[in-house]
């Protein structure tokens, strides 16, 4: 019989939605499917799109898609949504604006619930990319959480991160300033047709402003000199660009799909795509390894022994850093 | 030895973790969705996944979603009286992409006469006005066990 993963690399769109749910839940069989395929990896273009509820990144991903399948890019969307921290159930509604998509084949949507996961994306999120990496699906977009200010996750998957933004979120935009902005490879201003798209614009300019090494020239006697930055790095500097959009009706995409696609070749010359995937899967391979050492201390660690410390602890008798040094150096089983 | 029992470690916590997906869609053209979000609600809260596709819904685009999904359960909400359509052609397409384990539950206005039809047909579970939420998520558990 045919393995799975051998029928999603022929294209079977119902063996890749059946391991994307095996990958999610973290089967046996999700994983090695995961091994099998991941030599196959590391092809797709990853655009990570996060920002506030509300802002219209499920729109925005729908409009985007489309205007990548005019150039016959294969393209598939992971929407995460938040678990109930209560119930762990979920309801996923970003396929609601994702009607345009549907008939075609060249498309594939997933959501996923984030399952208590806190940084924006679900646990198995990159995992999923990855089958969608090895499908063929030459563009992966990643839709977030409604984040706020914390959920970062998304820059360390993805090669290009959009923040999305719209008008009248408040002056307080000063509260986004230090979290979120700060992973924007391309910011969007969606909703353009809302008053004050001006100054939501000119507010996230002067922060990038104040970010940025810019090419300043100083007089200096008499003469006007550069102080950039030494040449060899100036082709490497990417300065984040400010795209409005209008994503209920097109508005402003063909440009954002056009800085997308510059990002893309920026990552390529300037070295910094393979800086990128190297680093993600760095913290990737971290992650795993901290859960299976855990997972084999925890094995190896009578119950007996973990409770009697944790007794020592609560009598105060023993401080949480010490109890650590007594587990670490206790007669594992 | 001591990566078999990592695995077994999490196996078991894969169990528990192991969700019920729901697709819940309103297929054909009537615009009152406020059941269907109810029922989505009370899922959620039961604990299950639940993918909301929203209203005016084609067969086409139901069991594509619920392929690309790959749900245990398809919730159509159809108050336009044109069940005796809708659902027969939705019960063939999930079969021809293969997904005959999806069990599929209606809720809506369905004259009683219909429903033996509609079971004979395959559909799961019918529900009319006043069903409770509570029977519902009962029966989809049972249904997916």
């Amino acid at each position: 019989m045919i393995s799975l993963e051998e029928s999603v690399l022929q294209g079977d769109r119902l063996a890749l939605a059946r391991l994307l749910t095996r990958v999610e839940n973290d089967t046996a069989e999700g994983r090695a499917a995961l091994d099998a395929l991941f030599p196959q990896t590391g092809q797709a273009h990853l655009i990570g799109v996060t920002g506030a509820p509300g802002t219209g990144k499920s729109s925005l991903v729908n409009q985007l898609a489309l205007q990548f399948r005019k150039s016959n890019k294969r393209v598939a969307i992971v929407a995460v949504d938040p678990s109930s921290p209560f119930t762990g159930g979920a309801v996923l509604g970003d396929r609601v604006r994702m009607k345009d998509l549907s008939g075609d084949n060249g498309v594939f949507i997933r959501s996923m619930a984030s399952r208590g996961s806190i940084g924006g994306l679900a646990q198995a999120t990159a995992n999923v990319v990855q089958v969608f990496d090895a499908a063929g699906y030459d563009i992966i977009m990643i839709e977030t959480v409604g984040a706020g200010q914390s959920e970062v996750d998304i820059a360390k998957l993805a090669h290009t991160t959009l923040v999305v933004e719209a008008p009248g979120l408040g002056d307080d935009i000063q509260a986004i300033k230090a979290g979120i902005l700060e992973i924007a490879d391309i910011i969007v201003v969606n909703k353009a047709d809302h008053p004050g798209a001006e100054n939501t614009e000119k507010a996230l300019k002067s922060m990038l402003e104040l970010a940025h090494p810019t090419q300043r020239i100083f007089a200096h006697h008499g003469k006007y000199l550069s102080a950039a930055l030494p040449i060899e790095t100036k082709n490497n500097i990417w300065l984040t660009p400010i795209q409005q959009t209008i994503a209920t009706d097109g508005k402003g995409i063909d440009e954002l799909a056009q800085q997308i696609a510059r990002h893309g070749e920026y990552l390529h010359l300037s070295g910094d795509w393979a800086v990128r995937e190297r680093a993600r899967l760095e913290s990737e391979l971290e992650a795993a390894l901290q859960s299976a050492l855990m997972n084999q201390f925890r094995e190896r660690l009578s119950e007996d022994q973990f409770n009697k410390v944790i007794n020592r602890v609560f009598e105060r008798s023993l401080s949480p850093s010490e109890a650590v040094n007594v587990l670490m150096n206790a007669r594992l089983k | 030895m001591v990566k078999r029992q990592t695995t077994l470690v999490q196996e078991r916590t894969t169990l528990s973790d192991k969700k019920i997906r729901v697709l819940v869609a309103k297929p054909g053209l009537d615009g009152h969705d406020r059941g269907a979000k109810v029922v989505a609600r009370a899922l959620r809260d039961a604990g299950m996944e639940v993918i909301y596709t929203g209203l005016r819904q084609t067969p086409e685009m139901i069991a594509e979603a619920a392929l690309q999904e790959d749900v245990d359960v398809v919730g159509l909400s159809i108050l336009s009286g044109a069940h005796m359509a809708l659902a027969p052609r939705i019960l063939d397409l999930l079969k021809a992409n293969g997904q005959m384990n999806v069990k599929v539950f209606i809720g809506g206005i369905v004259p009683d006469e219909d429903i033996p039809r509609l079971m004979e047909m395959g559909i799961t579970g019918v529900y009319g006005p006043g069903a409770s939420t509570e029977d519902i998520v009962k029966d989809i558990k049972n249904a997916v066990k």
